[in-house]
Order: C-alpha cells, then structure tokens, then sequence
C-alpha cells in the first residue's frame, strides 16, 4: 500500500498520525470477523454439538499443525508440494509465455495452437490425470507435468491479449529509430505486455496449488495433500483438519507474494486492478 | 462451414497423427489405444447403458453444487455491496478463503458427508461459492451511483433500486464469475469421483483405468473434455444473450 502513496502526499504529521489510527482500526476491523468464527468453532466443537469427530477443536487441530512443525512432517510435506507445484508453474510461466508471444507474431503457429488453446482452456484437465499416470508414472515427473498442463492455458491466453494489445504507435517508433525485432520483444513488447501476463500468472498460481494437491490425494505419497488423505483413511479427523489449515495458509501466502511481486514489478504502471483468481 | 473446418483443422490433424502412431505400433497399445478402438470402446459404453447411468448421476452433482453456490453466491455478493454491516462481517473471512486451494475441502467432505452424493454437490457448493460471491460484490459496487440517486429520486424504494438497477449493472461481472465457477465446478467434481466414489464419471475413469481397460478410459477421459467444453460454450452463447441489452 505504502508504495503507492504519491511522493507530493501532505505530510503535516497530525493528519498522518490520524490516518495511521484509521488505518489500525479498520486492520483491527477486519480481523474480527475471522476471530468469532475461530472462537465459534472452538466454543461448538467444545459443546459438544458436533463429535469431536466431525469437528475436532481448533486446540486439537493447532495442537497438530505445531506437532507436525516439531517432528519435521510438516516442512518436509510442504517443501515437496511447494516444489512439484512451483516447478509446473514456473515451467507453465516461461513455456505459455513463450508460445504466447509466438503465437501473437507468427500467423502458421497462430493457426496451428489457436483451437488446440481454445478447446483445452474450458476442459477439465484433471480428467486426464489416470492417463499421466499411466504415461509418467507415480512420482515427481507425472505431478509436475499435470500441473504444466493445468496452468499453461491461462498464461498462454493472457499472453496473447497482451502482446496483441500493445500500441501500434509504440511500435512503429522503435522500428523507425531502428530497433532490431529482438530489441523489440525485450525493449517494448515484453514491458507493455507485463501488467496483462502477470494477470495471467495469477489465474495460474492457484490452479498449480489445487491441482498438486489433487494428484497428491489421487495417488498417496509425501506432500501436504497426500498427508491429508492418508489422515482421512485412517478418520485421523485432527490430521484432516491440520492439514486445511496447512493448505490454507500456503495458499494464502502464495497468493499475497504474487500480488506483493506484481506491485514491484509495475511501479511504473498505473496500477491495474488484480484480477479475479480461482 | 468452411471457415470452421479450417479453424479446426489443426485438431484433424493431431487425431490423424494419433492415429498413425498407434497403427504404425510406434507406442504400445497399452499407453495409448488408437482411436477407433476408443471410438468402439466408447459405443459400447454409451450402449451398454454405463455412461449413460454414471454422466446422470455425475450431471446431477455438478448442477445441483452449481445452482446452490450461483444462488447463495450472488445473493451474499450482493448484499455485501448493499449492506455496510454484511460487507464488514462477511468481506474478511471472503478475503481469507478466497485463495484456499478449494481441492483441500475433498477429504472433509468425506470425513463428513460419506462417499455418496452429499459429499459432491458440497464440495461443489462451497467451493464455487466465492468467485460467484466476489464477482456480484464487484459487479454491484460498481453501479454508478447516479443512476441509484435517480432511481431513490423518482420515488423508487431501496428494494426496487436493489432488483432493478443494482442487480442488472452487476450482472455482466455476476455472470464472468459463474463462468469461473463453472469451469472450477467440472474440476472439483471430476477431483472428487476421481479420489473417493461409487459412481459418476470420475469414478468410471478410475475403476477402467485399474482394471487396464484403456480403450474405455481414454473413452470416457475425452467425453468428461468435450462435456466441460461444450458446457462452457454453451454458456458463453447464452451469457452473450443475457447481455444482448447492453449495447
């Protein structure tokens, strides 16, 4: 937030300090809400309204989540889905990209990926997960590629938006200052196209996170999603539970670095709205 | 009819490549059956009455998760945007679910619906909730407050304003997010018969797969695609006619 803040602000420190207030208040304001439903689920799994079993308490889950943390289970479960889910993405990132400005540039590959694109963005991808697993097998490679498969699509279309949204005019004048096509992919195209491929990269991450955890609980293993099914067979309800909390928070933490990055990376951009993510 | 074939064609061809590979015996049959071995896979399922019973039982869950969260969603979406004390309880604990990976509830809903229907249509429900709810709160915050001065103005009461301004100013970003949440709909509900069921598509894809009847998996795998895509055309042309009025 604070980097958004013009330079030319007032800065007579009283108002500042009344704002800062303001701005603790509504913080505070903001936390409330989350805070009854963290006493209302202790309190109804307390009272026994539910059996501890349906709904053990937060305690009990919390108490888990730090177990977990003391033995060691939780980072290595966590790095290993972080790992597999980050490798598609990044992979999904640099691959849609890729293909995303060729495409925009080249009418042969245009019409060549432009229904393959068109066709498996709206299908359910997860559908082919069996057959990854009869391809690739079990392990890392059949994940990471399931996830590459999930994530590209959003990328590639936004990338394509992109790079055909950029100004003609921009263009034109670097051609005519005698920018060579590389220069112009590096020095233009790939800047102007930024904000909207970022938009497309933060469709992406979510869908990486939810599809690893589903390969996870599909075939069993190591990872926070093949933790929570193993603690599901065995109705380890706790072990259910610490893992949600475990998902939630990674998927929170994710999804607030992007933005973070994305404001980084667009200082000089008047500001785009963030999109809507899965 | 011609410009549609040239459009598709490149997807001609990678069917005509697939079938040449397999004919050709480049890959083994057991990784990827040719097509019209699929293709007669597919007739006798769809014969047999098995895909049928099973997309029944599957269509029923994804539209039954989908119609509770368009409902609920676009109702709290709204109210949230209308009522400051709806927008100050709900929007933290909006904001904090929103990026939960919604695959993570799977094993919840097990623990606490079963294995059957219930399980499904909740995941369904309460995963797709949140982008319908999030896209009505940013459709209907957007209403220009003008036309809400104009409509108050000329007598209308704050729930007509609510029905017949706010509601359709929100309706093109509503109706994106439904789009969202159908496409999350297919996932979760593919995910979920996938993991744990005793019937419905997910569930055929996993019992032909471990039985080694690939011809049938691929043939059900490529049904559940086209259906998902179908589904989202479908939507798409009906969503443009829902907004036929704007401009």
């Amino acid at each position: 937030m604070s980097a958004e803040t013009p330079a030319f602000a007032p800065t007579t420190p009283g108002l500042r300090l009344d704002r800062l207030a303001a701005a603790w208040a509504q913080r505070a304001a903001g936390i409330l809400p989350l805070l009854a439903l963290v006493v209302a689920w202790e309190a109804l799994a307390r009272a026994h309204i539910l059996s501890t079993f349906l709904l053990p308490p937060l305690s009990a889950v919390l108490e888990r989540v730090w177990d977990d943390t003391v033995s060691g289970d939780l980072a290595l479960n966590l790095g290993v889905t972080l790992y597999r889910s980050m490798a598609g993405f990044a992979i999904a990132a640099v691959a849609g990209v890729a293909l995303g400005i060729v495409m925009a540039r080249n009418a042969a590959v245009r019409w060549f990926f432009d229904p393959i694109v068109s066709v498996g963005f709206p299908m359910p991808k997860i559908a082919f997960l069996p057959i990854f697993m009869l391809w690739l097998g079990l392990y890392d490679v059949s994940k990471i590629s399931m996830v590459v498969f999930n994530a590209i699509f959003p990328v590639i279309t936004a990338t394509i938006a992109a790079a055909e949204g950029v100004d003609g005019y921009l263009l034109w004048s670097a051609r005519s200052l005698g920018a060579s096509e590389r220069q112009l992919l590096r020095e233009i195209i790939l800047p102007a196209a930024l904000p909207q491929i970022l938009t497309g990269l933060q469709v992406a991450l979510p869908i990486s996170l939810i599809v690893e955890i589903v390969t996870e609980m599909l075939m069993g293993g190591t990872g926070l999603g093949g933790a929570m099914i193993g603690a599901s067979r065995f109705a380890d309800s706790p072990g259910v539970f610490a893992g949600i909390v475990e998902i939630a928070i990674a998927g929170l933490a994710l999804v607030k670095g992007i933005a973070i990055v994305r404001r980084h990376l667009l200082v000089w951009h008047q500001e785009a709205e963030d999109p809507t993510t899965v | 009819m011609t410009a549609v074939l040239t459009r598709y064609f490149p997807l001609l061809l990678l069917a005509a490549a697939w079938e040449a590979v397999t004919r050709a015996g480049l890959v083994p049959a057991s990784a990827l059956p040719s097509l019209d071995k699929v293709a007669q896979a597919w007739w006798g399922l769809a014969a047999g009455g098995d895909l049928w019973t099973n997309g029944v039982s599957s269509m029923t869950r994804g539209a039954a998760g989908l119609a509770l969260a368009i409902v609920f969603g676009a109702l709290i979406g709204v109210l949230m945007a209308w009522y400051k004390p709806v927008l100050v309880v709900a929007n933290p604990i909006v904001q904090f679910f929103y990026p939960m990976p919604k695959s993570a509830l799977i094993p919840v809903m097990v623990l606490w619906l079963g294995f059957g229907d219930a399980s499904k249509v909740v995941l369904i429900f309460v995963g797709c909730m949140l982008p319908v709810t999030l896209s009505a709160f940013n459709g209907a915050r957007g209403t220009e407050e003008v036309l809400i001065w104009s409509a108050r103005s000329m007598g209308a009461s704050r729930a007509r304003v609510l029905w017949e301004v706010v509601v359709p100013s929100a309706l093109p970003e509503l109706l994106s997010g439904i789009r969202t949440a159908l496409a999350l709909s297919f996932v979760l509900l593919v995910a979920s018969e996938l993991i744990v069921a005793r019937s419905g598509f997910g569930y055929m894809i996993g019992w032909l797969g471990d039985g080694g009847a690939y011809d049938s998996m691929f043939a059900v795998v490529l049904t559940v695609a086209a259906l998902g895509f179908l589904a989202d055309r479908l939507y798409l042309m009906l969503m443009r006619r829902i907004l036929a009025w704007r401009e």
